[in-house]
Order: structure tokens, then sequence, then C-alpha cells
């Protein structure tokens, strides 16, 4: 039956799921550096909302760098056919890296505690 | 059988947006795997993905909206700071956690690992949903893209689960009230 559709290229799924793998590897990665130096000036940046706390910072980055990291990529591939199978692969890898920067003996093992 | 805002707004958050998410997961997870073209016919491939088009966004919004009445909504409750002199911490979660060493590891483990993994799963459940809306039928010809829409789909489901397991046990030990 798919053949007997007009196929697409698939650069506008390649840049969803990478830009999803950098959105969850930029929530990692920034919860990581906040949670192992909570002193430092960029932790304290990350204080957007009293109320809310570094979380405010850390996941509002997160969402802002998703959603222009797909705007970008999907500029950029709308029209072509990718290396689906790499890319793929690198964006599966960078949600790992965002599960590991959120898990909180990573922050204990890094901080040496 | 009296809620005050707080638990209501808690309840809304968990047992409404987080749990249509956790509750629906399987079956949009099913109805992506089951997208195969040895599978069903032409017909039942544009029916089953329409359908599942229309449910992916539906647990994505279901998700967002989760993460955000958690974050801007409940989660200042919990973190509270409570004025000078306070002895009785119950109304204020977090400290209450982190006034005993018994229940500090709610805090320091469960919560944190909570607030900080939730946010990966209304991500991947949004390219899940964008990918499986682009492809449309085609969909049940692509190994590859579907492989990775349900990894994407797993992960925002473990995140999901690991957050709503947390929100509970958390709750049981100190409400947000």
């Amino acid at each position: 039956m798919a053949k007997a559709m007009k196929d697409k290229v698939n650069g506008p799924a390649a840049a969803a799921l990478l830009a999803g793998g950098i959105g969850s590897a930029a929530m990692g990665i920034i919860t990581l550096i906040v949670q192992v130096d909570s002193q430092s000036g960029f932790s304290k940046s990350m204080v957007w909302s009293k109320a809310v706390g570094g979380l405010s910072g850390k996941s509002s980055w997160a969402i802002i760098i998703f959603f222009v990291a797909w705007a970008v990529l999907h500029f950029m591939w709308k029209d072509k056919d990718t290396d689906f199978a790499r890319i793929s692969s690198l964006a599966i890898a960078l949600l790992v890296v965002g599960l590991i920067g959120t898990f909180p003996p990573v922050w204990n093992l890094l901080k040496g505690g | 059988m009296e809620m005050n805002l707080r638990e209501i707004w808690t309840v809304v958050h968990g047992m409404v947006f987080g749990f249509i998410f956790l509750l629906g997961f399987s079956g949009a997870l099913y109805g992506v795997y089951s997208l195969k073209a040895e599978w069903l016919t032409t017909e039942g491939i544009t029916k089953t993905v329409n359908i599942v088009k229309v449910y992916l966004w539906g647990l994505a919004l279901s998700v967002w909206a989760a993460v955000f009445t958690g974050a801007w909504v409940v989660y200042p409750w919990y973190r509270a700071a409570p004025p000078e002199g306070t002895t009785d911490l119950s109304t204020f979660p977090r400290y209450f956690l982190l006034a005993s060493e018994s229940t500090a590891q709610w805090h320091e483990f469960g919560m944190e690992w909570k607030e900080h993994v939730a946010f990966l799963a209304p991500i991947a459940a949004t390219v899940v949903a964008y990918v499986v809306s682009y492809y449309g039928p085609l969909l049940a010809s692509k190994v590859g893209e579907r492989r990775a829409v349900m990894i994407f789909f797993i992960v925002a489901f473990v995140a999901t689960a690991i957050a709503g397991m947390f929100g509970a046990f958390i709750t049981k030990a100190a409400a947000v009230r």
C-alpha cells in the first residue's frame, strides 16, 4: 500500500527526532552542571522564578533549545533525505544523556559525595 | 470528601494529566507497533494511523500539561520555605522531609529525580506525535522510523512513570496541603 502512495523525504522526521534528543540532552547537561555546583553564577542564573527556583530556568532552557533546534533542523532538512539510521541513533544517544544527567546519583558521583 | 485548592491542583497534575499519559501509553505504543504493511489492509492502516495521530497528540498535550502544572503550580507549594520559628512543618513538604534522616531521601533522591526527568517526557512525546503525523500511513513501510519512534515513546513513558511513582510516594510521606 505504501508503494501506491507518494513517498516523503525523511528530513522533517529526522529533524524532530534529533531536536528531541538535543532538548533532552540539554535538560540533562544543564541539570548536571547546576546540581554539581549549585552556588555557581550559572546555577544562580537558572532561577527565573523565585517560587519555582532553579527548575524554572533549567526546564525553560531545555524547552527553548528543543524548539529552536527543531526549527533550525527542520529548515535545513525539510526537503532532504538524511542518513536516518545515523541521526536516529544519535538522537537516542542524546536522549540517554538526558536520562543520565537527570539521575541524582550521577550528580553525587561528580560532586564526590 | 473535601479538598482544598492545593490538593485539587495536585490531583489535576498527577491523577488527571499524568495518569492520562500513563494509562494511554500502552494502547498508543501498540497502535504504532501494529502499523505494519503486512498486518493491515490499506484501509486498516489509514484508519489506524488517523486514530493513533489524534491519540498521540492528546497524550503529548496531557504530559505537557502535567509538567507545567507540576513545575509552576504544585512545586512552589512543595518547596515553599517556612517562616522563621515554624515548628509545625506539615504544610511545608520539602522542609518536612528534610527535617528527618528517615525521610530526607524522599526529597534528595525522589523529588530531585522526579522534577528533572519529567521534562524529557513531553519533549519525547511531542516528537513521536509529530513523526507519526508527518508520515501518516507511510509509516507502515518504514521500519527504522517506527522503531525510533517507539524508543522515544518508551523513554517518555519511563520518565512519566518515574515522576508519577515518586509523586505518589512523596504525597504519602508529605502531601502538599
